[in-house]
């Protein structure tokens, strides 16, 4: 039923093989730990998919309710912000594949430069976000009950608010996940320059490429969502 | 089986469907029996017949194609004909005759509202006439309710914001019982109306002079009964305890002070003005949350009411 | 090859090792700081067990309110309709996400599920703790709920009544959302063990059907559960700041909250159930001593209700304002999803059929768990029934269902595998005799409990009623009467089973004569699972060769 191939190890740091220091001590292999991170990844991901897919849903049974505020709120955005927003996150993605290639290859300095221009990329974008959402105040676009522009062709409906409490609610989820991708590409550009990743060990810079991508492709879909609908 | 009928459904068959839905309810039960019988009287038997004896061995089966599609199949078509014989009986109510009298119904925490086409509206009564196709159009004022009468076998969400419908023709002459079935707060239980199918001349007579039970009873007797039935023991206690509304025990006759700061005497004004326009005088101590049943009490109603409250000293 | 197997008497074939998992490490900084599946399994276990017990408590506090109409306890009034309605929505809160989502896989399966692949851990052992803190969090939050003001919507926080009321509701829904993620991360770490951490030469078909049914649980937490988790953010953003989505009195659609609420928690049930299933695979053809019937369709049937639980949720809604088009297709799919349940059952007889049968309380629990469950599941199809559910939605009749179903069929098989597992995770053998007698009284009182609720329900008895007609008060008694048999078959079942860690005998390796792979390690393991690898050289559930000398 069952034979011996090899003793398991009892004192865990007396190994009499090598492996790398990265290895945890539940996989045999440094493969089967990339490719199992990576799996895991990818079923975060899908969560991430699902929780905006949930807000994606929302809107557009909202916007089936309320089409004649959804489309006139639409106006109110700046499609030139939108539209650079979205070529800044297209360009973060390539240098964040860059990043990767670059730690594959060994190449910790210009892995470290891509990190950090991938930042500075999302830098932009959130800047821009920002001064979209100073703008927004102060023409009273508020969220939900704070809700105060005049000069809507239909006052006193709620849809105006409705559309504003779901943007407010999906560019400031995907506004966090940018946040929180900032923080991580630092942490991890920092640790490139340190020359910690290298073609033997890259997981983290390729699960965190990964996560950004997902950031970037659910901006793909949120602009068309709330710019460019006419 | 009827015994067995009346013990798992309403003994009553008030609608023109309850019969068929009770027939559809015992079909699947037999089913459910025969179902269940099969997978339970082998498992007992191979507890039986297979228990542990050392030394015996078992055969390795691990699959007979053949009996797993049939197990598979099977199953599948009975639940194939069920679908359609549970939507069949489903439109007959969820799609109204064109004929039907339309009542609207406006349910709140916690009572019912009925109007009927000529205006006249109840509370916590539905008169309907037998063998009459009728249309209930619901709404809330609040929070979600449900519209069921077990009799009828008929049920359906009442949404704030909405409306929603649902058609039945009574066939059995009776009282019947309604409940909420949506839960909506503390007062979900107490949530009851009375549904009285009447013949049609019993049923004219209603609508004109609301019946005539408030002849055999005292005014305060019926005072007292309407202080049960239209909704003001949700909110008013007779013991002397505040609730959501000041309490009737010993109010009659006496000063109370209002929220603007004025005092009046409790006297049959008064109470018939609270019952019509309850924002008018507001007691201190409370909010101005009472409903007004302006077009809701008949003036029988109202005199017991008031001759009740007196009667609490 | 052949093997003569005693099981139960004798201790295994090697020495009981000296260090195991339980005192390789000690001190309660070495626990709560562990990476060890087993010691997390552990901690859990405590943990859900806890939760239950006060679950329980909250039962019995509902059916002692429900003893008469006029709730009175030797004369006395002692509840009122608001502290009815907080205890019931307790307890429907703290059991479906405190206890019966998290019990089978964070507790049981995240002790024995690597040690069946053959691994030596789950894939992400630190998110696995991380799930563990979660939890934790979760459940301070729900019991501070409680003290500062209770919930009284209903464990289902249908608008608009829970987007206005007073009450914790927003500390309780955000300790669902935290306890979310704790589910999220069981069954990502699940999914990822089962796809890359099996035994060399282990295939997909190899695999016991435990994990089968535990992967099948883990699809369903990764994709519904971020649905609820934005479903309740929404649901507090309309009560602070009035988005107007669900709350109709500023243009909100109530029913919208249903949907989405249903989109996770239809689904949800399936993750209560396929867990305890897959338990069942591994009960009977371990006391059956024989390989079980039909691997590949069990199998097939977990992944396919796993996908199937995902589109039948409107069945919640055929009264609640969903179109009639919604609800015929609604009903045609909820037929669907009955099949692949069926197929197990008829799976499991035939695995008895021939088989050699000894009745120790693992065995009691998983027939019983037939019995229950095929009434739960039967009494399904007459909500599938799209007529006969307008007239049993909402009434005692589908309260009885599901509580056949979740507790009939998971808590019960929960017990069993607790039973099955407790001389390998504790090295310690329980009493049969009090097992036995506790399983006795547990099945009685469950069916006193809530039989005798199918027959209120169909009579036209509503759910989350305070006050009732008097025509039910006999039925209602009764019921109450059930659930002290029942609390108390289940308090027995917590005693003797502690009380074996310090007086039971010890375990045997392998007990039970089992076939997977956990078996084959010491009771309790060593630290790392197994002192030599496992390599897997047979088919899964093989009896042949295997002849039983004695019980």
């Amino acid at each position: 039923m069952s034979t011996t191939t090899e003793v398991l190890h009892q004192d865990p740091h007396g190994h009499g093989g090598e492996h790398d220091p990265h290895q945890q001590h539940h996989f045999t292999t440094m493969e089967q730990q990339f490719d199992t991170s990576k799996i895991g990844m990818w079923l975060f991901l899908a969560t991430e998919v699902l929780t905006f897919g949930g807000l994606f849903a929302g809107f557009g049974l909202m916007q089936s309710k309320y089409p004649m505020e959804f489309i006139e709120a639409h106006e109110k955005l700046k499609r030139w912000a939108g539209a650079t927003n979205t070529v800044v996150l297209l360009v973060s993605s390539f240098t964040a594949v860059m990043a990767v290639l670059m730690a594959r290859t060994n190449q910790a300095k210009k892995c470290a430069m891509y990190l950090w221009l991938t930042v500075g990329c999302a830098g932009i974008f959130m800047c821009i976000k920002a001064y979209e959402y100073t703008h927004d105040f102060e023409e009273g676009l508020y969220p939900a009950k704070y809700y105060s522009h005049v000069g809507d062709l239909i006052p006193g409906s709620h849809g105006y608010a409705t559309f504003f409490s779901f943007y407010f609610m999906m560019t400031g989820l995907h506004g966090l996940h940018v946040l929180i991708g900032m923080g991580l590409m630092s942490w991890l550009a920092i640790r490139a320059s340190r020359g910690e990743f290298s073609d033997k060990y890259y997981t983290p810079v390729d699960l965190i490429a990964l996560f950004w991508h997902l950031v970037d492709l659910i901006w793909i879909y949120l602009f068309p969502l709330y710019y460019l609908i006419t | 089986m009827e015994w067995l009928r009346r013990l798992l459904l309403p003994i009553d068959q008030g609608s023109e469907f309850a019969k068929h839905i009770d027939f559809m309810y015992m079909a699947i039960f037999w089913l459910s029996v025969v179902m269940f019988l099969g997978l339970m009287i082998p498992m007992c038997w191979f507890a039986w017949r297979y228990r542990f004896k050392a030394g015996r061995v078992t055969p390795h089966q691990t699959h007979n194609t053949t009996m797993e599609i049939v197990w598979t199949v099977v199953p599948l078509l009975l639940c194939v004909g069920l679908f359609f014989w549970g939507i069949i009986g489903y439109m007959e109510f969820a799609v109204g005759p064109g004929e039907s009298m339309e009542i609207q119904v406006t349910a709140k925490q916690w009572l019912w509202q009925f109007e009927f086409p000529d205006g006249t509206r109840a509370v916590n009564e539905l008169h309907v006439p037998v063998n009459k196709s009728i249309h209930l159009v619901m709404t809330s004022e609040d929070v979600l309710h449900d519209f069921y009468i077990p009799d009828m076998r008929v049920k359906r969400d009442i949404v704030p914001g909405r409306y929603t419908e649902y058609w039945f023709t009574p066939t059995t002459v009776g009282e019947h019982v309604s409940t909420c079935a949506e839960y909506c707060g503390k007062g979900h239980s107490d949530m009851k109306a009375k549904v009285f199918v009447d013949t049609p001349e019993a049923f004219a007579k209603w609508m004109e002079t609301g019946g005539d039970e408030w002849m055999r009873h005292t005014p305060e007797e019926w005072g007292k009964i309407q202080y049960e039935q239209k909704g003001c023991q949700s909110c008013h206690n007779v013991d002397g305890t505040k609730s959501k509304g000041p309490t009737w025990k010993g109010i009659w006759g006496h000063p109370v002070k209002l929220n603007n700061g004025t005092t009046v005497v409790v006297d049959e004004a008064y109470l018939r003005e609270s019952m019509m326009q309850p924002g008018a005088k507001v007691v201190e101590g409370f909010e101005n949350i009472m409903p007004t049943f302006q077009g809701l009490l008949r003036e029988n109603e109202i005199r017991g009411l008031v001759a009740y409250i007196k009667s609490l000293q | 090859m052949e093997h003569t197997l005693t099981s139960g008497s004798v201790l295994g074939d090697r020495p009981r090792p000296v260090k195991n998992y339980l005192n390789e490490t000690t001190g309660i900084k070495s626990w709560l700081t562990t990476v060890d599946h087993k010691r997390i399994g552990i901690m859990y276990l405590c943990a859900v067990c806890t939760a239950f017990l006060l679950g329980g408590i909250f039962a019995l506090l509902v059916r002692l309110s429900l003893l008469n109409p006029q709730h009175t306890l030797f004369g006395k009034q002692w509840v009122t309709a608001e502290m009815y309605n907080r205890f019931f929505t307790l307890h429907g809160a703290i059991m479906v996400f405190l206890f019966i989502i998290p019990a089978i896989p964070a507790s049981l399966a995240n002790f024995v599920l690597p040690m069946m692949l053959g691994a030596k851990d789950v894939a992400f052992p630190r998110i696995n703790l991380m799930s563990f803190y979660l939890w934790c969090i979760g459940a301070v939050m729900a019991i501070g709920s409680m003290v500062i003001g209770a919930v009284d919507t209903g464990w289902t926080f249908y608008t608009p009544y829970s987007t206005t009321t007073d009450g914790a509701v927003g500390l309780m829904t955000m300790a669902v959302f935290i306890l979310g993620f704790s589910s999220i991360f069981t069954g990502l770490n699940f999914i990822a063990t089962v796809h890359k951490l099996r035994a060399p030469g282990m295939g997909w078909f190899d695999m016991p059907l435990f994990v089968w049914g535990i992967y099948a649980t883990g699809v369903i937490q990764i994709l519904a559960t971020p649905v609820l988790a934005i479903t309740l953010v929404l649901l507090l953003i309309e009560r602070v700041f009035q988005i107007g989505i669900f709350d109709s009195r500023i243009g909100g659609d109530p029913v919208l909250f249903q949907h989405f609420f249903w989109f996770y928690s239809h689904p949800a049930v399936y993750i209560m159930i396929l867990p305890g299933m897959a338990i069942i695979s591994e009960i009977i053809p371990t006391f059956s001593r024989k390989t079980i019937f039909g691997y590949r369709a069990i199998a097939y049937s977990s992944v396919s209700l796993a996908l199937l639980s995902f589109i039948v949720w409107g069945h919640h809604l055929f009264v609640a304002g969903e179109s009639d088009l919604a609800n015929v297709v609604f009903s045609a799919l909820t037929f669907l999803v009955a099949i692949p349940s069926g197929v197990k059952m008829f799976n499991w007889l035939t695995t008895m059929y021939k088989g050699n049968i000894s009745f120790e309380t693992p065995m009691l629990y998983a027939m019983s768990f037939l019995f229950l469950f095929a009434i739960g599941g039967l009494t399904g199809i007459f909500f599938s029934t799209l007529a006969v559910d307008i007239h049993l939605t909402d009434t005692y009749f589908v309260v009885a269902h599901f509580h056949y179903v979740m507790m009939g069929g998971t808590v019960i098989a929960f017990l069993g595998g607790l039973h099955y597992w407790w001389p390998k995770m504790t090295g310690r053998m329980y009493s049969e005799k009090w097992g036995r007698i506790a399983t006795a009284l547990v099945f009685i009182g469950f069916n006193m409990t809530f039989g005798s609720q199918f027959i209120m329900g169909g009579q036209g008895m509503p759910r989350r009623y305070f006050n009732y007609l008097d025509q039910f008060q006999p039925i209602h008694a009764f019921s109450t009467y059930g659930s002290w048999v029942l609390g108390s078959g289940l308090f027995m079942t917590a005693i003797y089973l502690l009380a074996s860690l310090k007086t039971g005998p010890l375990a045997p390796d392998n007990p039970w004569g089992g076939t997977t792979m956990e078996w084959e390690s010491s009771s309790p393991p060593v630290v790392h699972n197994f002192e030599e690898q496992p390599v897997f050289e047979h088919e899964p559930y093989d009896y042949r060769h295997r002849t039983v000398t004695h019980v």
